[in-house]
């Protein structure tokens, strides 16, 4: 009697301790790899931060093949981690099951909607930042014309497209954007020759500021940017310091941010969905001493102010994906 | 008294390649600060350790099965089949169409005209290289890995354009039908009272697969177009003074062995992700090759070969899941396996034969 008392209460103890131990966040990055220079690996840059600030411990671990999507969720949920994090897209059918599956265990996935309820889907107001970056483009550019160079045509990328034309044209109305595509399929993110030919053919057409949502194809548009002496604009994370005295600016998506979030809030993780947009720092234009030159007093003005005007909802930026038009096109 | 028996020529010599291999990957786990001995037990204990984890492992073997039966055939003709990649892939497109566009009752019916689907998409992709070869002289090699580049960039338009969900980010194809969804070992053991981990993918394929080396085995050794396969591939001149067609030849190995590529989709495309997505191959094609090469070109090394690849797979996806190893010293691993076991071959080899000789003397003597 007292041997199974001590045991159960050893066992009792044991449980306990090792739930605490283990209640720490997980992240998964897609098969890019955690080092990618660009989305999972400003995840893997939240991640991170939030470890130093708060000194405690998470786990990651890294994609070899799809069918390891659906078993290190399940691996992580069963260990007991708590809240999983998804960085991409790709993971929302190996989520749609394994979140049924563990209802006490919370899950937030990046880029995408999954609709369950232990599950948080943090998107991002891309539209706000490119809207912004639009009103630097219009600023910086002395005549009517700039252009966009996207990556693979999917409605992602036309969400980024439509909210730079909207804001370049609140500004220059009778202007036009340029919106040239690099292809249709997912070799078109790492295209960098052909981003620079884009980029040479829209100046030709008289574009003086070129904004790239291309993934690696936008680093050749970068490049040949500078090269042509023209304006550039970068995505996703800060690229000002790519080519300095080019960059005019970046549109910034704060995937770090989402990362952040998700951990701090832990086991209590906020389900839903979680839209990151100007208002909460979830994307913005990347100010720092790389471009500092190529910012006037009155396109910084004209910024805060569209900032501003956002966040109080007094503009409301389209959302291309909300009926795949865009009114500025 | 030359030759080593046959029993250490099969079984002793890759026994120690896998051992060197596991010793030298025992000193790179040490180099980066980590135990090798927690490091193998939790490859082991990952791979076979719970019905879970031998779920996975079975399911990476079902593929390395099929492409490594794909690169063998190919291999008994003298061709060496690099394409079973882009083979693998049009296979999945193969499957996939026939999955999405009839509505299955049952999976009895849809499996056998899925594998057909497979097949002849695998076969086709192979055919045009065959044909390339054996009339132009192409060389197999070249033309083979070129066609992986065009089958992937063929998959990718196709998929876009007109299997992709509308609206949706990923290209993929929607979910098959109910009708087409294979048994998984859980529910093939669940009535026989065997308790199966139900989340592990290892499906029917697995025992489609161990039924396809068995009839590899008659196909080469016990039928006169396996012969001929043989013949050619041990002396072109020879089988053509024999009277064996060489063009035939060339374009049938090809055929059967994109046929057995394409079968790989039943178990990736249709029992694993129910739907076609990009790159759903993902590297199996050339794992075969290391495959065939480890297994002699033989069904029964083929299949163990393709166990212990299995085993890698899973149990390196453990390793890094577990003990933080980067995937990247998990695929260094892999690759001592392959270079120890393909490559050093006669570094244990000679030794190992020397030995054999010294001892017969001693016997004799």
């Amino acid at each position: 009697m007292t041997l199974t008392k001590t045991l159960l209460g050893a066992v009792a103890a044991l449980a306990l301790t090792s739930g605490a131990a283990l209640a720490d966040p997980a992240i998964i990055f897609d098969l890019g790899g955690k080092f990618d220079k660009s989305f999972n690996e400003a995840a893997f840059n939240g991640a991170e931060r939030w470890a130093k600030e708060t000194g405690g411990t998470y786990r990651d671990v890294e994609l070899q093949s799809d069918a390891q999507r659906e078993q290190y969720l399940r691996n992580f949920a069963e260990k007991g981690f708590n809240p999983i994090v998804m960085a991409g897209f790709s993971f929302a059918t190996a989520l749609e099951t394994v979140a049924a599956d563990f209802p006490d265990t919370k899950f937030a996935i990046i880029d995408m909607v999954v609709d369950a309820p232990n599950v948080r889907s943090v998107v991002f107001n891309e539209q706000e930042g490119s809207y912004l970056a639009g009103i630097a483009a219009a600023y910086a550019a002395k005549g009517d014309t700039v252009s966009f160079v996207g990556g693979m045509d999917i409605p992602l990328i036309s969400k980024f497209a439509c909210g730079y034309a909207e804001g370049f044209k609140s500004v220059k109305p009778e202007g036009k954007v340029i919106v040239n595509m690099t292809g249709t399929t997912p070799a078109a993110w790492n295209d960098p020759v052909k981003g620079g030919e884009l980029t040479r053919a829209q100046k030709s057409a008289g574009s003086e500021v070129v904004f790239a949502a291309a993934g690696g194809t936008g680093l050749g548009v970068l490049q040949t940017a500078a090269d042509e002496g023209m304006l550039s604009i970068g995505v996703d994370s800060n690229q000002n310091y790519l080519q300095p005295g080019s960059v005019l600016t970046s549109m910034v998506k704060r995937v770090d941010n989402a990362v952040y979030d998700a951990f701090t809030q832990g086991e209590t993780l906020e389900t839903g969905i979680n839209v990151m947009g100007l208002s909460n720092d979830g994307v913005g234009v990347a100010m720092d001493e790389y471009n500092a030159a190529l910012i006037t007093p009155e396109m910084k003005a004209a910024i805060d102010d569209a900032t501003a005007k956002i966040i109080a909802g007094e503009i409301v930026v389209h959302d291309y994906m909300s009926d795949e038009s865009c009114p500025a096109f | 008294m030359t030759k080593m028996p046959k029993w250490a020529d099969a079984v002793l010599i890759p026994l120690i390649s896998i051992f060197l291999a596991f010793l030298l990957s025992g000193l790179v786990i040490m180099a980066i600060g980590k135990d090798p001995v927690v490091a193998i037990k939790t490859m082991v204990q990952g791979a076979f350790g719970s019905s879970n984890g031998i779920g996975y492992t079975l399911y990476y073997t079902t593929n390395f099965i099929f492409t490594g039966l794909s690169v063998a055939v190919a291999y008994h003709a003298r061709l060496f089949n690099i394409g079973s990649e882009g083979q693998a892939a049009l296979g999945g497109l193969g499957v996939a169409l026939v999955c999405l566009y009839v509505p299955w009752p049952h999976w009895a019916i849809a499996l056998p005209a899925a594998m057909i689907g497979g097949a002849l998409f695998g076969a086709a992709w192979a055919f045009i290289p065959a044909y390339l070869q054996a009339k132009r002289g192409s060389h197999i090699v070249i033309t083979t890995i070129m066609f992986n580049f065009i089958g992937s960039a063929l998959i990718g338009y196709i998929l876009l354009n007109y299997l992709k969900v509308p609206g949706s980010m990923s290209t993929e194809s929607t979910r098959f039908g109910a009708g087409a969804h294979l048994p998984t070992f859980h529910e093939m053991l669940a009535p026989l009272g065997i308790e199966f981990n139900k989340n592990a993918p290892v499906n029917v394929s697995f025992l489609i697969a161990l039924l396809a080396a068995v009839g590899f085995y008659f196909l080469i050794w016990r039928t006169r177009l396996g012969y001929e396969i043989r013949a050619y591939g041990q002396s072109e001149t020879a089988a053509k003074y024999a009277g064996i067609n060489p063009v035939r030849i060339v374009v049938i190995a090809m055929l059967i062995s994109g046929a057995l590529s394409g079968l790989m989709a039943i178990n990736n495309v249709m029992g694993e992700a129910e739907r076609l997505i990009d790159n759903a191959v993902e590297g199996a094609g050339f794992i075969g090759i290391a495959v065939a090469l480890m297994g002699r070109n033989h069904p029964i090394g083929i299949v163990l070969a393709a166990l212990l690849f299995g085993f890698l797979y899973q149990g390196g996806g453990e390793l890094s899941f577990w003990e933080s190893i980067p995937r990247e010293l998990v695929v260094v691993i892999q690759a001592l396996v392959i270079m120890f076991t393909g490559a050093l071959d006669n570094m244990v080899r000679a030794p190992l034969e020397k030995l054999f000789i010294a001892l017969n003397k001693k016997k004799e003597a």
